[in-house]
C-alpha cells in the first residue's frame, strides 16, 4: 500500500515537449511510472519517448483514460493548465512550476473547492511511491520502498531526508513535496490522515519550513488524531524576519512564522523534533525501534 | 517588492482612494518650490524609506510654515534614519514625501492581504489606528476585525457593512459609512488588478470636515506577478536593496545578506536554511542564504564564489550539494574552475551527496586546490566551523 498513487496511476504530462517537460516524462517512464499521455496545444500526433502527445487535456482523458496529471507549463500559464486538468476530470494534480502569481492560485483553489480533484503543489518536487511511480523531478534512485511516509514544503531538503531513511535501511512508502508556495492545493493534515490510515506507513517525517501556519495547524490534527510517530523537521531557525528565503512562502511577517514557535507547538503535540538536519533518519529509527532495544 | 510610501498614495489616488495631496521631493530647491504651490496650512515632511517607525525615529516633520519646509528637507535629506526595521545600519533618506497635513477627527487601521489556509483575500480592519496591527492583536484581539473575501464573487457591499458596522462607523461619522464601503471595494480592486500581496494603511483617518483619507500607504507586489506589470520596473528603488543581492539577481541566484562569518551555498531554497540552521548548531553563524537553485551549473556556482566573496565578513565558504538532476561532478568542476579563477583564500569545505557524489569528491580531492570534501552533512558543518573560527559574528563592520 501507499497513498495517492501507484504503480496502477496513469499519469500525463501538461508542457511535455518543452525542455523540463521532455526531460522529467522521459525519466519518471524509466522509473517505472505509466506515463501514458502528454498534452502540448499545437502539437497532438508527436510523440515523447514513444509517449503520445495531444492538444488538450480532455482528448488526453478520452483516448489514454489518464486519471493523473504532471505540470511543467510556465508560470504565466499553469494557472489555466491547472483548471483545463481539473474540468477534463483529472483526479490528481501535481504542478512542479515555480513562480506562479499568488493571485492566480487565489482563483485556482477556489475553483477546486467545490471538484473531486486534488491538487499538489505548486513549487513542489512532486509525489512517488518508492519503486512504483514517481509523478515530479526528484531523483528516483534514492528512494527504496518502507515504512517511513515523508511529507515536506521542499525540494532538496526532502531528497536529504530521504537518502537518510533509504541508507538507514528503513525506506520510504510514498513521499510528496506540497511545495513553498503561499498557496498551495493539499496541505499537511490531509496527507497525514491519509498516513494514518495506510497499514503500510509506520511513521511520517514532515518537513516544515518558516512562513504561515501550516505547521501549527498540522500540530493541532496531529495532537487529536495522529497515533504514529511523527517526526519533524522545521528550516530555518536561523532565518530573519521579514525576509523571503528563496520559496515564496517561506517569509516570517509580523513575528508569525518563526521555526522556534513551530518547534514548541509541534513539541507539544507529541511531534518528535529534530533539530540537526544531519540526523532525520536517525531519529525516525530510534522512533521505530521497539523500546529499549535502542 | 516594496514600493515606497508616495509610490503607493499614487496607486491609491488611480483607484480612487482618497490621499493628501503630495509630491515626491529629492531636491531642497524642488521643496522650496513645491511648498509654495502647495500652499497648505500644515505641512508634512516625510522620509521615503523601505521600513516602517519613520514617525518614531524622527523621519517625520511637521509645520505650519511653508516658509520652514526647506529646512525640514534638509534636515532629512541625506540623513541615515534607524528604525526597529531598518537594523543597526539604518537606511539614508533619498527622497521625501512633501504633503499637506490633515486636521485628524479618528485614526484607524485597515489592510488587505491574503490568508494563506484558505487562500482568500481579507480586510484588517481596527479602531486603534496609528498602532502597529500586532501589538493591537496582542493587547485587545477583539480590537481586530477580519473580512475574508470570497475570491469567486470579489468584494460585495455586505463586507463593506460588516466592517463598517463591526468599526462602530456610524456612531463615529455616519456620513462616512458610504465612502468606506466604496473604499474597501476600491483597494480590493487595487489589490486584485496590481497583484498586491499586501497593501496596508495605517492610519486611515476620517478628517475634522468628516472626509476618509489615507495618511500613510504600505504597498507589497508579488514577486510572481511582476512580468504582468512592467510599469512596476520604475518603482523599483536599488538604494533599496543590499547591493549583493542586486548582483546576485542578476545572476538568477537567490541571496540573503546575513551578519555571521561562514559563507554558504546550497541547491535548492529548504537544504540552504537547513544549513544554515546547522552551521548555527556547530557552533557558528551563517553570513548569508544563496540557493543556487535547481539547474546549478559551473557559472552560477563562479557567481556565487564571487557573491560570498565579497562579503568582507565571510573567513569560510560551506557549500552543501545535494545532487538530483544537477550532477555532483559538474558542481565539483564549476568549483574547481571558479576556485582557480578567483584564487581564494579562506578554507572552503563542499559537501556533495547524491548523484555521482563520488566522482564529485575525487575530482576536488584531486585538485590540487585546499578545498575539503566531506559526504556527511554534519561532519563538514563542523569541519568548516573548525576551520573558520567559532562565534566572530559582526567582527567588522558590513561594506556597503
Amino acid at each position: 500500500m501507499s497513498i495517492l498513487v501507484n504503480k496502477f496511476t496513469r499519469v500525463l504530462v501538461q508542457g511535455i515537449t518543452g525542455k523540463e517537460g521532455s526531460f522529467h516524462a522521459t525519466q519518471c517512464k524509466a522509473y517505472g511510472t505509466q506515463v501514458v499521455a502528454g498534452v502540448t496545444p499545437g502539437k497532438a500526433g508527436q510523440e515523447v519517448e514513444g509517449i503520445p502527445v495531444f492538444n488538450t487535456v480532455r482528448d488526453a482523458v478520452q483516448k489514454t483514460q489518464c486519471d493523473t496529471s504532471l505540470i511543467f507549463v510556465p508560470p504565466a500559464f499553469a494557472a489555466d493548465a491547472i483548471l483545463e486538468a481539473a474540468d477534463a476530470g483529472i483526479r490528481l494534480i501535481v504542478c512542479i512550476t515555480e513562480g506562479i502569481p499568488v493571485n492566480d492560485m487565489v482563483r485556482v483553489k477556489r475553483a477546486l473547492r467545490d471538484r473531486d480533484v486534488r491538487l499538489i503543489g505548486p513549487n513542489c518536487p512532486g509525489i512517488i511511491t518508492a519503486d512504483e511511480c514517481k509523478i515530479g523531478i526528484m531523483p528516483g534512485f534514492i528512494h527504496k520502498k518502507g515504512r517511513v511516509g515523508v511529507i515536506s514544503r521542499s525540494g532538496t531538503l526532502t531528497y536529504e531526508a530521504v537518502n537518510q531513511l533509504t541508507t538507514l535501511g528503513l525506506g520510504e512508502t510514498t513521499c510528496i513535496g506540497i511545495g513553498g508556495d503561499p498557496i498551495i492545493g493539499t496541505g499537511y493534515v490531509d496527507l497525514l490522515a491519509m498516513f494514518e490510515k495506510d497499514p503500510e506507513t509506520e511513521a511520517v517525517v514532515m518537513i516544515g519550513e518558516i512562513g504561515g501556519d501550516a505547521e501549527e495547524k498540522a500540530a493541532a490534527f496531529i495532537k487529536q488524531d495522529i497515533r504514529k510517530p511523527v517526526i519533524g523537521f522545521i528550516a530555518g531557525i536561523t532565518a530573519p524576519p521579514g525576509r523571503r528565503m528563496g520559496h515564496a512562502g517561506a517569509i516570517i511577517t509580523g513575528g508569525k512564522g518563526m521555526a522556534a514557535e513551530k518547534m514548541a507547538v509541534l513539541e507539544d503535540a507529541g511531534v518528535i523534533v529534530v533539530r540537526n538536519t544531519a540526523e532525520i533518519g536517525k531519529t525516525a529509527q530510534d522512533a521505530l525501534s521497539p523500546r529499549g532495544s535502542v | 517588492m516594496n514600493i515606497h510610501e508616495f509610490q503607493a498614495k499614487q496607486l491609491f489616488a488611480q483607484f480612487g482612494i482618497p490621499v493628501p495631496i503630495g509630491r515626491e521631493i529629492k531636491t531642497l530647491l524642488a521643496a522650496e518650490k513645491w511648498a509654495a504651490k502647495l500652499n497648505a496650512p500644515v505641512y508634512v515632511v516625510k522620509a521615503q524609506i523601505h521600513a516602517g517607525g519613520r514617525g518614531k525615529a524622527g523621519g517625520v516633520k511637521l509645520t505650519k510654515n511653508g516658509a520652514e519646509v526647506p529646512a525640514l528637507a534638509k534636515e532629512l535629506l541625506g540623513r541615515t534614519l534607524v528604525t526597529h526595521q531598518t537594523g543597526p545600519k539604518g537606511r539614508k533618506v533619498r527622497r521625501l514625501l512633501i504633503e499637506e497635513g490633515a486636521g485628524i477627527a479618528k485614526e484607524l487601521y485597515l489592510s488587505l492581504l491574503l490568508d494563506r489556509d484558505s487562500g482568500w483575500p481579507v480586510f484588517i480592519a481596527s479602531t486603534e489606528g496609528g498602532m502597529e496591527i500586532e501589538e493591537v492583536a496582542a493587547k485587545s484581539p477583539e480590537k481586530v476585525l477580519k473580512e475574508p473575501i470570497d475570491p469567486a464573487v470579489g468584494y460585495q457591499g455586505y463586507n463593506g457593512r460588516n466592517l463598517a458596522y463591526g468599526l462602530g462607523l456610524p456612531a463615529l461619522e455616519p456620513t462616512i459609512m458610504g465612502p468606506f464601503i466604496t473604499m474597501l471595494g476600491n483597494l480590493y480592486r487595487l489589490f486584485m488588478e496590481k497583484n498586491a500581496s499586501l497593501i496596508e494603511i495605517n492610519p486611515l483617518v476620517i478628517t475634522q470636515d468628516k472626509k476618509l483619507m489615507a495618511l500613510d500607504g504600505k504597498v507589497s507586489i508579488d514577486d510572481n506577478a511582476l512580468f504582468k506589470h512592467p510599469d512596476f520596473q520604475a518603482m523599483r528603488d536599488l538604494h533599496e536593496e543590499e547591493p549583493l543581492e542586486i548582483e546576485a539577481t542578476n545572476n538568477n541566484l537567490n541571496y540573503v545578506k546575513l551578519d555571521g562569518n561562514i559563507g554558504c551555498m546550497v541547491n535548492g531554497a529548504g537544504l540552504a536554511m537547513a544549513t544554515m540552521d546547522v552551521i548555527k548548531l556547530a557552533g557558528s553563524e551563517p553570513a548569508n542564504f544563496l540557493d543556487v537553485g535547481g539547474g546549478a551549473t559551473k557559472e552560477t556556482v563562479a557567481a556565487g564564489f564571487r557573491i560570498l566573496l565579497k562579503d568582507r565578513n565571510v573567513k569560510g565558504i560551506f557549500i552543501n550539494i545535494f545532487g538530483g538532476i544537477v550532477r555532483c561532478e559538474r558542481i565539483a568542476h564549476g568549483v574547481i574552475e571558479s576556485a582557480k579563477e578567483v584564487a581564494i583564500k579562506i578554507p572552503v569545505v563542499v559537501r556533495l551527496q547524491g548523484t555521482n557524489a563520488e566522482e564529485g569528491r575525487k575530482l576536488l580531492q584531486e585538485s590540487g586546490l585546499k578545498i575539503e570534501a566531506a559526504t556527511d552533512l554534519w561532519e563538514a558543518a563542523q569541519k568548516i566551523v573548525a576551520l573558520t573560527g567559532k562565534k566572530r559574528k559582526k567582527v567588522e563592520a558590513t561594506a556597503s
